[in-house]
């Protein structure tokens, strides 16, 4: 079958290898039967909600962010139709911030939003690095943890009773306090986690993809499983990593 | 490590030590090529100064104190300096030339941002002393931009658009507009977004070229050559290293020498004269076999280090070391934006060695590499042996490590008395 995906500025926002969660989502298809074709969006584009199977955004540096930041808010009304339809997407970093309903930097200007996550970001002093590990529920009891990389001097707020994509056991995740990373919304989630993301975290890869089908189908489907031993111990170093160095200035 | 305690208990004295230089110091900095830049200008100044130089690399303030508290006798300060520590160094030293050579995206969890890096450049350029020389390469869009409003700057870059890449590559950073924002149109993109440059919104363009490079003939591993087009004069150089990356590097120890008064005889000879720097592009011979070791540490440059392999005719067997101590970037996802692919092709088997081995498989499994013909072994001293042992006899063993994965292959090797120890070496 074939997904269709909608990448989103991969020109502008492609700074913590986004290619890599690509290419993570191309060959794990494919190792099904399933073929991915990623469509590039940008400014001159039209998102056409029900085109896309799949969107996904990576993240910029701040000149990147400023300068697309407005034709991205652009497509707002038809993202938020779009996963309001059940499209899965996957936001990373940058692409997750503008996703909100806006960014504040730090002398008080406003970068406008899609509104598609209900929570908003305002710069920090500090920039939060390091590794973290995630422990998340997408699936009712099924416990399943996130290890990335974070590097980000916005703090990020949730709504009341906004959905985090996942409690921070290690690193500082959203806004280094709350003790939760990310926001889920429908088949969408957005999170500050590179490293990029899906190699380590094949899991999350196979479940957006799930989404994906299953928003096309209507079916989700059940996948076999691949043999990932690598990932494992990738996912292994990194979550350690988190554990021993994580969430420190 | 004296420097380090100097600097702790007296950073006053790194300015009064650099004060003490009869003929002053001169500063490089670059994300890429600032060990080798540096090299080939101490090559050629060598002859006509006494020179303090850090030339293993040692390149914070501290590494700066090191090298000027080992040569007491010296005349000239020649030092590679990491770019976040430029601004203070340049407040410290004083310098009376500074040669700026790329900005690429580098560790972002330990540098920041391209533009923060940019702007403290900038600054830090506009607090040189008066009369004190600027050398540029005019080819990267932010960096060449410093020479603007600053009388006599130096600006290099290369005019031979048969080498340029047919796309920009995916680790080009500058890529829009430094005025405006509006992608540039590249009449030649060279490496990354180093090229010949014009903005078709508001014309901001490379700036005229003083010193530069023509007619580059690239001889695969071994060599380059070029024509050296400056002021004084032309001429035809013959490097002893490979890549277009190190034309860069030649380009800028060229324009940096001749801001400090050295003649074109004396910067033919030693661009020619020089061998390697470093862990940059090494040969080192263990018994019967050869390890070429060539150091990653960022998507530009590992991109030029596998452009060069490719064109040397590619490796069948690599190794390949991830390490993520400070000095390597905490953060590895810089390795999904190396273009690795080119090698694959060849590629029969990889050993994927450091602390990060797994992740590095894992780069080498999704851009699909069957996952059988990785081999990884996270110890150093192990992957080594494997390394040479499917190394036949009489073969070289190409190696490709992150800064502190070199620093340590290089220490396993010495271990075996192959090279001198680098602490050594760097005191010779």
């Amino acid at each position: 079958m074939k997904i269709v995906v909608g990448h989103l500025f991969p020109d502008y926002l492609n700074i913590y290898a986004d290619r890599g969660n690509m290419a993570v989502l191309a060959r794990r298809a494919a190792w099904r039967g399933h073929e991915l074709e990623v469509r590039g969006l940008g400014a001159d584009d039209e998102v056409r909600p029900g085109e896309h199977n799949l969107y996904y955004i990576g993240g910029g540096q701040d000149r990147e962010q400023e300068l697309i930041a407005p034709a991205l808010a652009a497509h707002g009304e038809a993202l938020r139709s779009a996963v309001e339809a059940g499209a899965a997407l996957l936001a990373v970093c940058g692409g997750y911030q503008l996703l909100g309903r806006f960014y504040r930097d730090q002398s008080g200007d406003e970068l406008p939003g899609v509104g598609l996550f209900p929570l908003h970001t305002v710069a920090g002093e500090r920039r939060m690095i390091g590794d973290v590990l995630l422990e998340c529920e997408l699936e009712p009891g099924e416990r399943r943890t996130l290890a990335g990389f974070e590097n980000h001097a916005g703090r990020t707020y949730l709504d009341e009773g906004a959905q985090p994509l996942g409690r921070v056991l290690a690193g500082f995740g959203n806004d280094g306090e709350s003790g939760y990373e990310g926001c889920r919304v429908g088949r969408a989630v957005g999170t500050y986690l590179h490293g990029p993301l899906l190699p380590r975290n094949p899991w999350l890869a196979d479940w957006l993809l799930a989404q994906a089908i299953a928003h096309r189908t209507g079916e989700t489907p059940d996948f076999e499983r691949l043999e990932d031993d690598l990932e494992a111990e990738a996912h292994e170093v990194s979550a350690a990593r988190a554990r021993t160095r994580g969430g420190r200035f | 490590m004296p420097g380090k305690l100097l600097w702790k208990l007296d950073p006053g004295a790194v300015d009064r030590l650099a004060a003490r230089l009869p003929q002053g110091s001169a500063l490089v900095s670059a994300t890429n090529g600032k060990t080798t830049t540096s090299a080939m200008a101490a090559r050629i100044l060598a002859p006509s100064f006494q020179l303090a130089h850090n030339r293993s690399g040692a390149n914070l303030v501290s590494g700066v104190a090191s090298a000027l508290l080992a040569a007491r006798e010296a005349e000239l300060g020649l030092f590679e300096v990491d770019e976040a520590a430029l601004p203070e160094v340049a407040r410290r030293l004083r310098p009376r030339a500074v040669c700026l050579g790329n900005l690429f995206r580098d560790q972002l969890d330990r540098y920041g941002e391209l533009e923060l890096l940019a702007q403290r450049w900038r600054a830090a350029v506009s607090e040189l002393p008066e009369g004190g020389a600027l050398v540029v390469n005019g080819d990267d869009p932010q960096v060449g931009d410093l020479a603007s409003g600053r009388a006599g700057a130096v600006v290099f870059g290369l005019d031979d658009p048969r080498h340029a890449s047919p796309e920009l590559q995916h680790a080009a950073d500058s890529k829009w507009c430094i005025r405006c924002g509006t992608p540039y149109v590249y009449a030649a993109a060279y490496i990354g977004h180093l090229g010949d440059y014009r903005c078709p919104a508001c014309g901001h363009a490379r700036p005229p070229l003083e010193i530069v490079a023509r007619s580059i003939q690239l001889n695969g591993l071994e060599s380059v050559s070029f024509e050296l087009v400056t002021p004084e004069g032309s001429r035809q150089v013959e490097l002893a290293v490979p890549g277009l990356y190190n034309v860069y590097n030649a380009l800028a120890a060229a324009g940096l020498s001749q801001a400090l008064g050295a003649g074109m005889e004396d910067i033919v000879a030693g661009l020619q004269g020089f061998s390697a720097a470093f862990g940059r592009f090494e040969r080192i011979a263990l018994g019967d076999r050869t390890l070429l070791m060539l150091l990653i540490k960022n998507p530009a440059g590992a991109n030029e280090v596998v452009r060069t392999l490719v064109a040397g005719g590619p490796p069948k067997l690599l190794l390949v070391a991830l390490n993520d101590e400070i000095a390597d970037g905490r953060d590895v996802s810089w390795i999904w934006d190396v273009d690795f692919e080119p090698l694959l092709g060849s590629l029969d088997r990889l050993v994927a060695t450091g602390e990060r081995a797994a992740e590095l498989a894992l780069r080498f499994k999704y851009a699909g590499m069957p996952a059988t013909a990785i081999e990884v072994l996270p110890s150093l001293e192990q992957a080594l042996d494997r390394g040479l042992q499917l190394t036949p006899a009489g073969g070289e063993l190409v190696a490709l490590p992150t800064y502190t994965a070199m620093l340590a292959l290089r220490d396993l090797v010495a271990r075996r008395g192959f090279v001198r120890p680098y602490w050594e070496e760097a005191a010779a």
